[in-house]
């Protein structure tokens, strides 16, 4: 019997884990193969519906389904987050003492907002990636009667888009409340543009000058004077607030540093067989990875549908097909109404299109539709 | 070149090369080497923008076949 176990149920897990028993229906059936997943929770999150909590548009009870039931039948699901990985001997242990033999092993254990890394950020700061601090950001915004709100990002972080999503669904949100004239944005962004795609960037740059949003670029904060409302950066700037909303820094999960796996928590990968450097049979996916990609469900998407195929290829042929391309697709809102979109991969930027209704229109049908899709029937 | 912390940022769009460079800067320690490999010519600007503002120190820049290596130390 081939063993594979995936050790993450998020989205790169659970779509390939679904994909695999697609692919392997005949397999499982006759027990040539077992796919295992081991996950940290019964439950599974649509993460980026947080940022729709955060403006009252989505409740935190609408972002969660079980995950066994987001599963095909045959899967062996267990809620027991693996401890230890012993690569060499092929084996993970999980916290409940249990091992797990593998042939193939998959990590996809994610990634965590870490805002405790910057000193005052955390105390200071609201943000989107936790349902507590998106409904905490619910009542800041709710509460806030004027004045500058000044939006810091971490590096790295989950979702590339956020910041200019937050920015512009804020300018939004206060317009609606009949106070934007009473606000004044100050967005920050680490490097010498607007976003990291060059595009995106040129893009953003026009909608700020015409709303009027005030920016500043090469702008990595270091730490937060709560008591003075002052960010202060790396390169020394200073920006004052009086209402500090960050997307925040990210680390990779603690059971990857403990394990040794990755600086940061991130696992050096090859990008395009997803291979772990070092060890041909284990796979990485998502977050975890340490690929110079956007850490985004998307990316996580399209990476578990190149590794589904190969990991199915290696079980039946006993060699992989195909190689993973680098394929991103992510929607962008850019206010309470409109949406665009950047799709790449490692070798074509984006080119954003203006922003219409039909996208933004598009994005919320998607934000139901991402139970299908993780399924593997989307 | 063993303890010359290689930074692989080609293809990269997004994050991009300067992102990585900047998360790779907060792992290491003070007095560290760092190398980006970057196939976006933006970065033979960016990047030394960046590590002069902040304070580091670009210790090479140079051009090979398209890909930018660009060699930096912590200093800070």
């Amino acid at each position: 019997m081939k063993k594979i176990v995936i050790v993450g149920g998020g989205t790169g897990g659970t779509i390939l884990a679904n994909n695999l028993a697609r692919r392997l229906s005949a397999e499982l059936r006759s027990g040539e193969v077992r796919v295992t997943v081991l996950s940290a929770s019964d439950k599974h999150m649509y993460q980026p519906g947080l940022l729709y909590v955060a403006f009252g548009r989505m409740s935190s009870q609408e972002l969660y389904q079980d995950q066994a039931s987001l599963l095909e039948p045959g899967i062996v699901f267990h809620v027991d987050p693996v401890k230890t990985f012993n690569l060499d001997n092929k084996q993970v242990e999980t916290e409940s003492g249990v091992s797990h033999d593998y042939d193939y092993l998959v990590i996809c254990t994610g990634s965590r907002p870490n805002p405790e890394s910057v000193p005052g950020l955390a105390e200071h700061a609201n943000h989107v990636y936790t349902v507590e601090a998106a409904e905490k950001t619910l009542t800041a915004l709710q509460q806030f009667e004027g004045g500058r709100v000044a939006i810091v990002t971490g590096v790295p972080h989950k979702c590339p888009m956020v910041p200019l999503e937050l920015t512009f669904m804020m300018h939004d949100y206060f317009k609606d409340r009949g106070i934007l004239d009473k606000v004044e944005f100050f967005y920050t962004y680490p490097i010498g543009r607007l976003h990291s795609l060059e595009n995106v960037a040129k893009w953003a740059q026009t909608e700020f000058d015409r709303l009027g949003i005030l920016y500043e670029t090469l702008f990595n904060v270091k730490q937060v004077d709560g008591k003075n409302k002052q960010v202060h950066s790396e390169e020394g700037g200073v920006v004052d607030y009086d209402l500090l909303i960050t997307v925040p820094p990210h680390n990779g999960m603690p059971v990857i540093l403990e394990n040794a796996l990755g600086g940061g928590g991130w696992i050096p990968t090859n990008p395009n067989t997803l291979q772990m450097e070092g060890h041909e049979n284990v796979f990485v996916l998502g977050d975890t990875t340490n690929i110079p990609i956007s850490k985004a469900g998307s990316t996580a998407h399209y990476e578990a549908e190149a590794l589904g195929e190969n990991l199915a290829a290696l079980v039946k042929l006993g060699t992989m097909v195909r190689t993973y391309d680098g394929k991103v697709f992510c929607f962008i809102e850019a206010g309470k109404d409109r949406a665009t979109y950047a799709s790449f991969d490692y070798q074509h930027p984006p080119q954003p299109q203006p922003p219409t209704q039909m996208i933004h229109w598009f994005k919320l049908a998607y934000n139901k539709l991402y139970w299908n899709s993780v399924r593997g029937l989307l | 070149m063993s303890d010359i912390k290689r930074v692989d940022a080609r293809n990269s769009f997004c994050p991009g090369p300067l992102m990585e460079l900047i998360a790779a800067m907060k792992l290491a320690e003070i007095g560290d080497q760092l190398e980006v490999l970057s196939t976006d010519k933006g970065s033979a600007n960016d990047i030394p923008e960046w590590i002069n503002k902040v304070g580091h120190e670009i210790v090479e820049c140079r051009e090979e076949d398209g890909v930018y290596y660009i060699h930096v130390r912590k200093t800070k």
